[in-house]
């Protein structure tokens, strides 16, 4: 609310989802995550110090609630891309440009990844890794294809 | 259809709490698309009224796809505006021209006290639900669909009756501020299906008191409810919750 800068709320939601979608969409590069990861902290700066939040503290102000989630977003999209980046392989839907098979599928790679990772916080643009591993007993992960 | 853009004036009520006095203030807006729907149009609006360094006219929306029952404007004197059975989200700009004035305004009655701007508060109906609009089914995995035979028709009736989204068009058109179709809804839902049979003496009763004690305006049948309605609840629920509440007060023992 201090802040008092010029630009409107709704106009990071945008420009955070235009990262997010260019450099963070179903198909990834680590070259792309990288730029994503330093774009996202540079807009986190601009939010924290040249957002517009107009009304009141004490009255209903739908700004100031959007506001909220918005920097929200903008750590969990960095969040995002760190953890795109960390996962080399493709997975499903979640392709990484550097790991296709020759005609341009998905690449597994079970053996380095199959965990789900949790991300514990540890301070500014700081995450820690769990792995939690994955246990297939029955039907195995294998490579798919739709053609 | 063709797509075109047009300017227009808006006049939107403006209340900064439920104690101040409220105005209609005016507002232009330029190269609105006739594909836009009513609320995309506010976003613009409001987008350009924080750049000025206003304030942005504060507005309730949730699903946008008018299944929610959140958005509430009353538009040109008509809940949820100009085009019949359907919601304020799902109204879009091709309903007006180049050039009109569009008068906008809060849901307006006594038992919804305006929060801020076009915002009121509706938590009147969550107490209606609360004094009698569930069931008292175990949980569990639901039975078998052929189990228990129902009627067609009220199957039908009762399924039409649940389309109620809780929006509250209906008490924002009567001239009398009665919520007496979305009561009859959710009455008639329930009473209409044998899930709903235990309860059905104490629903009726509690509901229309709570609906009484939140101060509701009683029905006179204009049937303006019926019209202005988003999702089409008919009228005839209220003679549905009419009987059940003769009935109901006959025969209860409290």
């Amino acid at each position: 609310m201090n802040i008092k800068g010029t630009k409107t709320v709704e106009s990071f939601h945008k420009r955070l989802g235009k990262i997010m979608w260019d450099k963070c969409g179903m198909a990834r590069n680590e070259k792309g995550l990288q730029e994503a990861i330093v774009e996202i902290q540079q807009l986190k700066k601009e939010f924290w110090s040249d957002v517009r939040i107009p009304g009141d503290i004490d009255e209903m102000n739908p700004e100031l609630d959007k506001a909220g989630r918005v920097a929200d977003f903008i750590e969990l999209g960095e969040l995002m891309c760190k953890d795109a980046l960390n996962r080399k392989e493709s997975c499903g839907g979640h392709f990484r440009e550097e790991s296709q098979t020759e005609d341009g599928e998905a690449k597994r790679d079970d053996a380095n990844f199959s965990y789900v990772a949790a991300w514990k916080f540890a301070g500014e643009s700081n995450w820690e890794l769990t792995k939690e591993e994955l246990n297939f007993e029955i039907v195995k992960p294998s490579q798919r294809s739709y053609k | 259809m063709e797509h075109y853009n047009m300017n227009l004036t808006l006049k939107v009520w403006k209340q900064k709490n439920a104690k101040a006095q409220g105005s209609l203030e005016t507002y232009q807006v330029k190269n609105i698309s006739s594909e836009m729907s009513f609320l995309e149009m506010f976003d613009v609006l409001n987008e350009q009224l924080i750049a000025e360094g206003k304030e942005p006219i504060a507005f309730d929306h949730d699903c946008r796809e008018g299944i929610c029952g959140t958005c509430s404007m009353f538009i040109n004197g008509r809940a949820h505006g100009p085009w019949e059975k359907n919601t304020t989200c799902q109204l879009h700009m091709r309903a007006f021209k180049d050039g009109d004035t569009i008068v906008v305004e809060p849901w307006r009655s006594q038992a919804f006290p305006v929060i801020k701007d076009l915002v009121v508060d509706r938590t009147a109906f969550d107490r209606i639900i609360q004094a009698g609009g569930y069931i008292s089914v175990n949980t569990g995995n639901a039975q078998d669909a052929n189990a228990l035979p129902i009627d067609k028709k009220n199957a039908d009736d009762s399924f039409m009756a649940a389309a109620c989204i809780g929006c509250g068009a209906c008490v924002a058109t009567c001239k009398n501020g009665s919520a007496m179709l979305f009561v009859s809804a959710k009455v008639s839902q329930l009473a209409l299906l044998p899930q709903g049979q235990p309860e059905r003496e104490s629903r009726v009763l509690n509901m229309v008191a709570q609906m009484d004690k939140e101060g509701f305006g009683n029905c006179t049948n204009t049937y303006a409810c019926e019209a202005e309605c988003p999702k089409g609840i008919s009228i005839a629920n209220i003679a549905r919750l009419n009987r059940e509440y003769l009935v109901a007060s006959l025969s209860t023992e409290d």
